[in-house]
């Protein structure tokens, strides 16, 4: 058994936002362990607070109490450039809206993240537009996509810097159901090639089930 | 990282090219007006500092001849060896190179420190500047175009101003071929305690005071500083434009900003790749500004020299030459205007949170903060305004007080139309109507830079307008009054004076002497005239405030009239006295406007300034005569006394050249003033057309509703005339504000006399016509693109894939 850190360690995690009738509890102590190469869906309703978890992880906002670590790096500790830099370098985040950059074409978007993180390897991109069959549509504009191949692109981005750790969050929320399911299988075959772990928060019990493990957040606390 | 990101940020403009043409062109504009004007400043303001450098003669008392051109040199020689300390000077124009040039020749042995120019150091040789064949200094351009003219080496001098050449005194008089001639002498400071009198010594020359208000660049400072704040007021209104279009690109990108942060491009790498951008785009607009400003001032430089030649005799070269500390600050503007237009939008982005919703939210709603906001600076800029005016003084103070009144009714411009458009909307009767009204009040935060660019731009042309047009009608008006001789003519010399007045008198109506002399009064020289007694000055001369018997009191010698100028500076109104040269004292009885005049003059009796004054000019005498008759006399004084046609000049031939000088000098302000109508008229447009493109998701549900593509287009040409009618009704009491502030403040501080305001209602209506069809031009290209829009684009609105 190896000694190495787990690639996330997130323990005893509480947010709250302030609210004119008190402090609203979004978190309640939630603690999970994710290993590299292990593949996480997390439910719950909506408001249960599965998006904060995902943002607290991804460095995107603070946590009130409780620690997040990721490869033994405690998010905690880093500053705003510092968190930016394990966002950048070792995670790749997949957005329900996609989030792409609408002025950059499809190659450039998939770079995009790998640029800024020094970590660019053009066959790397290569192959993945290749397998996520968006070659033909390099030189594209996000807006000249259909939503399921935005969400291809949105993936690739996310993959380009090879992240220890991929984050999506409801990566299908827009899409039809067979489209939804065959980004899935498309995402899951390429985080399983690199290795990294993946969190993905969803609604859907079905597409949790093509996970490895899945955990469950009601009002704040993982059951 | 740098490079990915900076890629990213730029690459919103090539997909929005207009926008991006939108932010350069008024970042141009608003450099190109500044910079333009700022070099013909500079151009100016060098031509003065040559000047001044080059001969700085009238500090001086001079010895001028009474009669003639020329002294004779045996004159100077023997006041020298009476131990008069003074330096000869001979003078003249010549043409060379088909130019024309001012030649002074001077004695570097005698001249007195500071006045022989630095630029002629004579090489460090000054044998070769004194023995033939001698040398000639010009300015450089000069000395590259008469290389050869001469027997006398052209060496060329850096600070000389253009058009003026130096040599030694026998090298200019052997060019100018006035051998043993010379035009005056000045007389040095230091004199000897003992020295016979010059009167005895060189009856034939009269003692002339230094000029004290022969500092050009003083007297032109207040035509300068109009000029800075029309250059100010440009740039202001090209800064809207570029305000309005940064600030829409950001919130644009908002989004993006978010995702480059989500995906790991740390806040402060964020926000000095925007600085980079806002810096990139600040060079590139500035050096095209550069250009654009170099081409206007080469337009404008010829009618300011002339403005600045007909009025204060001050010689600006018309050709342009760049310095590179005019570049370096043209370019420093840009980067600083996009500075302020930007520092807003760049706060904004240092202060994004990562997780609010990543939707662009097109422009802030005004909200009720925002208009107090607006309310509350207007206040403190109308405080700073009525500080300025109960404790400034000085042009300054009148710029404050105009400036902040301006940018005070231009912040309270969109209040103004929230108000208007609130009750517009109560009033509305029907779905379409109340949609319209409130869609219009939602509208505005994103209109309001270009309605409050629009309504500056008005206000000043309104503003200007009326002082023109009021100056004009005062100005032909006085003219006619000032100029009520029919004929003026000099004799050529004191001695023929009594000659041509005695051949006048048998031809004339009327012969009135213009006599006149200089002294100091109050501290400043003065014009002295002495007038007669006759009813041409009763019936015409424009008087501004009059005793009862005034022209009676000035006949008999026991009151003085003085003009406006000296009436303003020292505070000499009707009823004080004033103390005039020799002790002698006495009391105002009149006060007359004296328009373009920038000394003070008074008016004595005639034979008081024959008295008090016997070294006056008596060379010039006014006609009355039956204008018919005007052109024979002219020609008998040419064919029979053998008087110079130079020597005569006709009452129209004056009012002519006076009006030439007027129209002249407000061509420049005419210019700038259709500049800045165009620039805010280009405001309008890019902000409507920015405004087009995020208003589909409120017109997608009308149009969905049941209106028609077309029926919304015209709708949004409505809403654009509407708007800018408000804002041209809105402008004229603003402009008017600005026209009386000119008159009464900033005229009476800069030039030392007020103007009776006229209003020209028409010249409005021709300017509210102008503006509304610039407002509909501007409306119909956005409007026709919607028209256009294929109703899948609008779908896309509920499709929610935008």
């Amino acid at each position: 058994m190896s000694n190495a850190a787990p690639l996330l360690q997130v323990e005893n995690l509480h947010k709250t936002y302030p609210s004119a009738s008190g402090e609203i509890a979004v978190l309640r102590n939630v603690s999970l362990v994710l290993q590299a190469g292990e593949t996480v869906a997390l439910t719950g309703e909506s408001g249960s607070g599965k998006s904060t978890l995902l943002h607290l992880i991804g460095g995107l906002d603070s946590a009130s109490k409780g620690r997040i670590q990721i490869n033994g790096t405690d998010l905690g500790s880093l500053n705003d450039k510092g968190r930016a830099k394990i966002r950048r370098c070792r995670i790749g985040v997949i957005f329900q809206q996609f989030n792409l950059i609408p002025s950059l074409n499809v190659s450039d978007n998939i770079a995009f993240q790998a640029r800024i993180a020094g970590r660019y390897d053009p066959k790397w991109c290569a192959r993945l537009s290749d397998r996520l069959g968006l070659t033909e549509h390099l030189s594209k504009y996000p807006e000249q996509l259909s939503g399921g191949q935005q969400q291809r692109v949105a993936i690739g981005r996310a993959l380009a810097p090879r992240p220890s750790l991929v984050l999506a969050d409801e990566p299908t929320g827009n899409l039809d159901e067979a489209t939804g399911d065959a980004v899935l299988t498309l995402m899951l075959d390429l985080v399983a090639e690199t290795g990294a772990g993946l969190l993905m928060v969803t609604h859907s019990t079905r597409l949790a089930g093509r996970l490895g493990r899945q955990l469950h957040l009601t009002a704040g606390e993982i059951q | 990282m740098w490079r990915a990101g900076l890629v990213a940020l730029l690459s919103h403009w090539r997909r929005k090219p207009l926008q991006l043409l939108t932010l350069l062109t008024g970042l141009a504009l608003a450099t190109a007006l500044w910079s333009g004007v700022q070099a013909i400043n500079a151009q100016a303001r060098a031509s003065y500092a040559s000047a001044a450098q080059s001969l700085g003669e009238t500090r001086y008392a001079q010895l001028v001849p009474m009669s003639g051109a020329t002294i004779d040199q045996t004159v100077y020689v023997t006041l020298r060896r009476a131990g008069w300390q003074v330096s000869p000077i001979v003078e003249g124009r010549i043409s060379a190179a088909g130019e024309s040039y001012r030649l002074i020749g001077f004695d570097p042995l005698t001249v007195p420190l500071g006045i022989a120019p630095e630029a002629a150091d004579f090489g460090g040789n000054l044998g070769n500047f004194l023995t033939p064949p001698g040398q000639i200094f010009a300015a450089p351009d000069a000395a590259t175009l008469l290389q050869g003219q001469f027997q006398a080496e052209v060496i060329s001098a850096e600070n000389l101003a253009p058009g003026l050449l130096l040599a030694d005194i026998a090298t200019a008089q052997d060019v100018l071929d006035l051998q043993g001639q010379l035009s005056r002498l000045l007389v040095l400071p230091d004199q000897p305690m003992i020295q016979p009198e010059i009167s005895d010594m060189a009856p034939m020359l009269q003692l002339r005071p230094p000029r004290q208000d022969s500092d050009i660049a003083r007297l032109t400072d207040s035509f300068h500083l109009n000029l800075t704040a029309f250059g100010l007021l440009s740039f202001a209104v090209g800064l809207f434009i570029v305000h309005g279009a940064i600030g829409l690109a950001f919130e644009q990108r908002r989004p993006m900003f978010r995702t480059l942060r989500a995906l790991g491009l740390p806040l402060g790498n964020l926000v000095a790749l925007i600085g980079l951008e806002l810096l990139i785009f600040a060079l590139l607009a500035g050096a095209v500004g550069m250009a654009l400003g170099y081409l206007i001032a080469a337009a404008l430089l010829p009618d300011v020299a002339a403005t600045l030649r007909g009025l204060y005799g001050a010689e600006v070269t018309g050709a342009l030459s760049l310095r590179p500390s005019w570049w370096l600050a043209g370019m420093a503007i840009a980067v600083l205007g996009t500075s302020v237009a930007g520092a807003g939008a760049v706060w904004r982005v240092s202060r994004l949170p990562l997780l609010a919703a990543a939707q662009p939210r097109a422009w802030a709603r005004a909200s009720e903060r925002r208009l107090w906001g607006l309310t509350g600076a207007a206040v403190t800029l109308c405080l700073i305004a009525l500080s300025a005016w109960l404790f400034g003084s000085g042009l300054v103070a009148g710029f404050v007080l105009l400036g902040s009144l301006l940018v005070a009714s231009a912040l309270l411009l969109p209040v103004l139309l929230h108000l208007l458009l609130g009750l517009a909307a109560t009033g509305a009767k029907g779905a379409l109507a109340q949609w319209f009204w409130a869609d219009t009040r939602q509208q505005l935060p994103g209109l309001s830079l270009a309605l409050m660019a629009l309504l500056l731009a008005l206000a000043a042309n309104i503003g200007v307008g009326t002082m023109v047009s009021s100056f004009r009608l005062t100005f032909t008006g006085w003219l006619d009054q000032r100029l009520a001789s029919e004929l003026y003519v000099s004799a050529p010399t004191p001695a023929e004076a009594p000659a041509l007045r005695a051949f006048l008198e048998q031809r004339a109506d009327t012969v009135l002497p213009i006599w006149h002399a200089q002294a100091r009064v109050a501290g400043q020289t003065a014009e002295i005239y002495g007038v007669v007694d006759h009813a041409t000055y009763r019936d015409n001369w424009p008087m501004l405030d009059l005793a009862p018997d005034a022209w009676d009191r000035v006949a008999a010698g026991t009151g003085v009239m003085v003009n406006e100028q000296l009436a303003r500076r020292d505070d000499l109104w009707v009823g004080q006295t004033v103390d005039m040269p020799s002790g002698w004292r006495a009391e105002i009885v009149g006060v007359y406007s004296d328009y373009g005049n920038p000394a003070g003059q008074i008016i004595i009796g005639i034979d008081q300034l024959t008295a008090r004054f016997p070294e006056a000019e008596k060379r010039r005498f006014g006609v009355r005569i039956d204008p018919a008759k005007t052109t024979e006399l002219a020609r008998e004084l040419r064919d029979d006394f053998g008087l110079p046609p130079d020597n005569i000049t006709d009452q129209a031939a004056i009012k002519a050249f006076s009006l030439g000088v007027f129209e002249r000098t407000f061509t420049v302000t005419a210019s700038l003033n259709v500049l800045t109508l165009s620039v805010a008229g280009f405001a309008i447009l890019t902000s409507l057309l920015t405004l087009a493109s995020v208003r589909q998701p409120q017109l997608a549900p009308v149009w969905a509703l049941g209106l028609t593509r077309m029926r919304l287009a015209r709708i949004e040409v409505i809403r654009a005339l509407i708007l800018a009618a408000i804002t041209v009704i809105a402008a004229i009491p603003v402009g008017l504000l600005l026209a009386w502030l000119l008159l009464a403040v900033i005229n009476v501080e800069a030039f030392g006399w007020r103007l009776p305001m006229h209003v020209f209602p028409g010249d409005w209506l021709r300017l509210g016509a102008l503006s509304l069809l610039a407002a509909v031009l501007a409306a119909l290209w956005p409007a026709r693109r919607l028209a256009r829009t294929p109703p899948a684009d609008l779908l896309k609105v509920f499709a929610n894939e935008r």
